[in-house]
């Protein structure tokens, strides 16, 4: 291929620009992002509490609406959409959570089901009518995260931390997400556990050839299993690159001082 | 230097909480002297009750009665039933609407004044208003009662809503579900349990209400207590008052077993 018939360089999956969110006016918690996520794989993102990873992944699908810049997904801009709009670009979004955020009453199998309600009108959600394929495809994925199809017509209440987190990316990636978020998805299970989370993440991501964005604390995980870390600290991005190239003076500055080591 | 001296005090006094409670007793004092309770009154009471009683054994077993009886039970239970169904279908949508979590200002507003209104009257009063409204018999009843399950129900089902897990509820809406979608899949699964809870001990009302609300031309085996308590046939006020008692008794028996099931 000579250069000059090389299609333009594609337009990142994810990116914000200048991203600002302030909860009270003059005190920003994101601080000016800008970011591009162009390539599959994970990104990790770390930081103290407080420093904003959890508002910047909660803007991307705008659980919190930001104050200032945009944010455009694969190209579109996504920071005022309304309505059924940005009900579209929800559903092409998956979002796993801290504690899981399984409906915890419903089965595990209408849990990762309703991955699929961004997809159905209202009436076939009444009747439960899921489409066949949604069904088969709901089970095929309840085995891909590792969990017994015995357990799809438990009560989500039922499950431990680690297996509810399971059925939580299987919902996730029952969207057939053009991203996947992941807000602190360790953060409530032992270490042991994180681990295999963290390589079923990896695992989904490499698979399915789509970008997961996780927020997290564990610089050890971050290191072990992102293909990319961004350091954040009050606000701002302070470190953008691969895990190699994190310094113990990197996380001293995104950590503030040394005694967290 | 020395620290200046910490007032410490680990449950400071509470001194409205201290008047309410001092309000109250002064209160209490008040009314049981101005009721002129004495034990002279006790001990005709007494008297009274032993009398009543004795004229009211052996219950009147006289066929037709207990036809005429079992007929106003009926009534009665149709009463129950009815508005239960009715109301409960109603307090479903209003009490979510009510829930300050769930629906916006311009809609909660008016749901819970009229929740307010509903819960502001007695069922009495109520039926009375229907009696006038709609005539005598089983429909003002059952309408008094709708109105009085609305005002119950709702209120408490709204405030259970309130207390659901938002958590259960984002996760729903970051999926990408319609508003109605996030309400039938995120937030009624958590609440469901609970009014059923709710619908049951409101059956049991309804149809305690439901013998009642005759006395004031609502239909229903109430009509003929209060006839019957009136005219001194106290043998078939007895009578009344126990299959009163057993319908009620099946019925929470039932009911009992239904919510087993259920849940």
């Amino acid at each position: 291929m000579t250069p000059d018939t090389m299609a333009p360089p594609p337009a990142a999956i994810l990116r914000f620009d200048r991203l600002v969110k302030a909860y009270e006016p003059g005190k920003p918690v994101l601080d000016g992002i800008t970011l591009d996520i162009t390539r599959p794989g994970i990104v990790a993102i770390i930081g103290p509490s407080g420093t904003g990873k959890s508002t910047l992944i909660r803007c991307v699908n705008r659980l919190t609406d930001p104050t200032g810049g945009r944010i455009l997904l694969e190209g579109e801009d996504i920071t005022t959409v309304r309505g059924s709009n940005l009900r579209r670009v929800r559903r092409r979004i998956g979002m796993v959570f801290q504690e899981y955020n399984l409906v915890e009453r419903l089965s595990v199998i209408e849990n990762v089901l309703s991955g699929r309600l961004g997809y159905m009108p209202f009436f076939k959600v009444l009747l439960r009518r899921y489409s066949d394929e949604d069904i088969a495809r709901a089970f095929e994925l309840l085995e891909a995260v590792g969990l017994d199809p015995a357990f799809a017509n438990r009560r989500a209440s039922q499950l431990s931390g680690g297996q509810r987190q399971r059925v939580g990316i299987a919902r996730a990636i029952m969207q057939n997400p053009s991203l996947v978020l992941a807000d602190e998805p360790t953060s409530s299970l032992d270490p042991r556990t994180s681990v295999e989370i963290m390589e079923l993440m990896v695992e989904i991501g490499r698979k399915r050839d789509i970008p997961i964005l996780i927020n997290m604390h564990d610089v050890g995980l971050a290191r072990r299993y992102a293909d990319r870390i961004i350091g954040m600290d009050r606000g701002k991005v302070v470190f953008d690159g691969p895990p190699e190239d994190i310094t113990a003076d990197h996380l001293n500055r995104i950590y503030g001082g040394e005694g967290w080591q | 230097m020395s620290r200046p001296a910490l007032h410490r005090q680990a449950f400071p006094p509470n001194r409205g909480k201290q008047a309410i409670l001092s309000a109250l007793i002064v209160y209490l004092v008040y009314a049981v002297l101005a009721l002129d309770v004495s034990m002279a009154r006790i001990v005709t009471g007494i008297g009274n009750a032993a009398h009543f009683f004795d004229r009211m054994f052996p219950p009147n077993t006289d066929p037709s009665k207990l036809a005429l009886i079992w007929d106003g039970m009926k009534q009665s239970l149709q009463i129950a039933i009815l508005s239960t169904v009715v109301g409960l279908s109603l307090s479903l949508p209003i009490g979510l609407i009510s829930a300050r979590n769930i629906a916006p200002a311009w809609l909660g507003g008016p749901a819970r004044v009229l929740v307010m209104i509903c819960r502001s009257f007695h069922p009495l009063i109520v039926a009375i208003l229907f009696v006038k409204a709609v005539g005598f018999g089983v429909l003002a009843g059952a309408l008094a009662l709708v109105v009085a399950t609305v005002g119950f129900v709702a209120k408490l089902f709204a405030e259970i809503v309130e207390e659901i897990s938002p958590k259960q509820v984002e996760a729903v809406r970051a999926t990408g579900a319609s508003t109605l979608s996030v309400l039938l899949i995120g937030v009624l699964p958590q609440v469901l349990p609970r009014f059923a809870g709710l619908s049951a001990y409101q059956l049991d009302s309804n149809l305690r209400n439901s013998t009642i609300v005759g006395i004031v031309g609502g239909g229903g085996i109430g009509a003929m207590l209060f006839t019957a308590s009136q005219r001194f046939d106290y043998d078939v006020v007895l009578t009344i008052i126990l299959i009163i008692i057993a319908t009620i008794m099946t019925l929470e028996f039932v009911t009992a077993r239904i919510r087993k099931i259920l849940l």
